[in-house]
């Protein structure tokens, strides 16, 4: 009773990075087929993966079902799809998402396509966790993948921005019977209160009681009019500071994440789109086809006549990350940038 | 060829030994005829000169025991319990093909044998297999996996993260290198300096072994006892088969890059007439029993080819269906 009061004052806020834990500890419960590989997650006085994800769970759950692998990227991948094929259900660990490109070959190679070649006869049920997000770390540790692998059938990409949808889309994901690559941004974990993720929130309400989110569903993040708003990630928060200042100029917005980026869910965008007539999509990852394209691609076909004017996208310039910070901020986008492109479509 | 007693193997067994030899020759010489006269598609990447490592090896291995294969699969697949029905069938492209026509040539498989998909990246399944071997692991089963590779895998990364990951997890797993002396045209020697592929294990302390594979009974006798440790937890090995090809690399290729008289040396040592003359001399069996079993896979194929040509086409439609579940 106490419990069911706490959480309906909002009380239980969780980080994402304990939120994933949590997920990860309740599916690792509920099934025995669940474990984890990855680098530096179970060592003993290690730091419980890259950021700390994992950190007492071996304690938990024992290193049998808690898999430290050598700096071996594609042993990672195609272990977990290896095991997936078998029927295990793996949770995978990149310890940053530009080390996927080591891996290429089992994920979009193998792991995407076995079940195609097998006639549909095999599935692939891994989930494959990866670090994303600039944070002066230059050009190797601070890319923003996601749209490599929007671009391949059979994979399925989610990208998590704050604790109650992490901690939903990950249980979905470790019981999706198909390749799933979830993303998560470095400062949006909120182990550290680090001050560059721009004094963002990191906590937010996650109840006691089992829950699921189900993957290809975006949620408004806040209801506009004016024009609709698609960003992931530290974009997403940015996008929502962009909303706040220019809702004082008069200019509604409706900010959407769409969690998943495939499939997508374009219900929930082409309605806002159609209400709203104008578009903006803002990601890290950078410009050119990244997953914005897509979008704005597609809502052209489904929604060109309720456009009130050009699609437009705020990403990351076609540049590799600089790490001078002055450079860094120059390229990404900030929300002064994002701000100056949708004050742009109402002149 | 073998010890006299044939490692104490039945006469059936032998039999069944010989008659696969036979059956993985004839059904790419089949389908090689299949492919001139215009009725495959694609490419081929055929298994003639290497038989007794696929019948060898899956020999050893029970129902429920995985393969990877590589881009060179069909004898794999037909050793390993594939019918060449549900393979020749895939040649065409055709619903009742192992892979519902979605396959093809160079992606032979099917998980009711135990085979997974082929894997035709080079070195693509020296990864893969170690899911195998972990899951197997994990559930405390009694399964091997068996990854079949090349000797131009062993010059991928994925080979070594894969031997070193087998090594230290202790993995149920046998590595198989089919070193036939080329990756496709460059001859190993050119491209590795170490002479054999065995030599790479120790630096993962796997123990290795370098085997006729020109010899069915030799290619069994070393994987008999690989997949008995491996059962017992003793982790992996690797076996390194010298063998050859007798055809080129794919459809395409003249073989400029090989001389006459290595052929025919290793045309000489063809593992099929080696093992049916030494089982006549020691009258296990009769030279028309041979001419039997012959006999009877070329009405297999036969059979295959007619089921292949008479079986219903997937319907384009099927083309959006598996992509996920």
């Amino acid at each position: 009773m106490s419990k069911k009061k706490q959480e309906t004052a909002g009380e239980r806020r969780l980080t994402i990075a304990e939120a994933l834990r949590e997920a990860i500890a309740e599916e690792m419960r509920r099934d025995e087929s669940v474990f984890l590989i990855g680098e530096d997650i179970g060592v003993e006085g290690g730091f419980g993966g890259a950021f700390g994800v994992y950190l007492g769970l071996p304690e938990a759950f024992g290193h049998g079902r808690i898999i430290d692998t050598p700096i071996s990227e594609k042993v990672i991948a195609g272990a977990a799809t290896g095991a997936a094929l078998m029927g295990m259900r793996p949770i995978a660990d990149m310890q940053y998402s530009d080390f996927l490109f080591e891996c290429m070959d089992e994920l979009v190679n193998q792991a995407a396509k076995m079940r195609y070649m097998s006639g549909g006869k095999l599935s692939v049920p891994m989930v494959m966790r990866a670090p994303v997000g600039t944070t002066n770390r230059g050009a190797q540790h601070g890319q923003c993948p996601e749209s490599y692998f929007v671009h391949v059938p059979g994979l399925k990409v989610v990208c998590v921005s704050d604790a109650y949808h992490a901690k939903g889309l990950l249980k979905s994901a470790v019981r999706d019977p198909n390749p799933v690559l979830i993303f998560e941004h470095k400062l949006l974990y909120g182990s550290k209160g680090r001050a560059m993720a721009g004094g963002i929130e990191l906590t937010c309400h996650v109840p006691e009681e089992e829950y699921l989110f189900p993957i290809g569903k975006a949620v408004v993040k806040r209801p506009g009019e004016q024009v609709t708003v698609v960003a992931t990630h530290i974009s997403l928060y940015r996008c929502l500071a962009a909303a706040e200042l220019l809702a004082g100029e008069g200019i509604s917005c409706e900010v959407i994440d769409p969690l998943t980026l495939n499939p997508l869910d374009t219900e929930t965008l082409w309605a806002s789109v159609r209400k709203t007539g104008r578009l903006v999509i803002v990601h890290e990852d950078t410009l050119t086809g990244g997953w914005g394209a897509e979008v704005a691609a597609r809502a052209a076909d489904e929604c060109l006549f309720s456009l009130e004017a050009p699609i437009k996208r705020v990403a990351t310039a076609d540049v590799p990350l600089p790490f001078a910070p002055i450079m860094e901020q120059e390229v990404v986008p900030t929300t002064e940038k994002i701000a100056a492109v949708i004050r742009g479509l109402f002149r | 060829m073998a010890k006299r007693d044939f490692d104490g193997l039945t006469t059936p067994h032998l039999r069944a030994l010989y008659r696969k030899l036979v059956l993985l020759r004839r059904f790419e010489d089949r389908v090689y005829q299949l492919f001139l006269q215009g009725e495959l598609a694609g490419t081929l990447h055929q298994y003639q000169g290497q038989e007794a490592v696929a019948v060898g090896v899956c020999d050893c291995l029970n129902s429920d025991d995985w393969i990877t294969s590589t881009h060179r699969p069909h004898g794999h697949a037909l050793a390993k319990g594939v019918s060449s029905r549900a393979a020749m069938a895939e040649l065409y492209g055709k619903e009742t093909g192992c892979c519902r026509g979605k396959g093809g040539s160079m992606h032979f498989g099917d998980p009711e044998v135990g085979m997974l998909p082929a894997i035709a990246i080079v070195g693509g399944g020296n990864t893969v297999v170690t899911g195998l071997g972990l899951a197997f692991k994990l559930r405390k089963t009694q399964q091997v996996a068996v990854c079949f590779f090349g000797d131009g895998a062993t010059n991928e990364g994925a080979f070594h993260e894969g031997l070193n990951f087998a090594a230290v997890q202790q993995l149920p797993i046998v590595f198989v290198c089919e070193n036939n002396l080329y990756g496709a045209s460059t001859p190993y020697h050119q491209v590795s300096p170490v002479k054999d592929v065995a030599e790479r294990a120790a630096a993962y302390r796997v123990p290795a072994q370098i085997v006729d594979g020109m010899d069915v009974l030799a290619v069994r006798r070393a994987t008999a006892k690989a997949v008995e440790a491996a059962r017992q937890g003793k982790g992996p090995t690797l076996l390194e088969f010298k063998t050859y090809r007798f055809t080129g690399h794919s459809r395409s290729d003249a073989r400029g890059y090989r001389t006459k008289a290595e052929e025919a040396a290793w045309l000489s040592r063809d593992p099929i007439p080696g093992l049916g003359q030494a089982l006549v001399k020691a009258g296990r069996l009769k030279e028309k029993d041979l001419a039997a079993l012959e006999e009877e896979v070329n009405t297999e194929l036969e059979d295959a080819v007619e089921f292949s040509r008479q079986s219903p086409d997937p319907t384009p439609a099927q083309a959006y269906e598996d992509v996920l579940i």
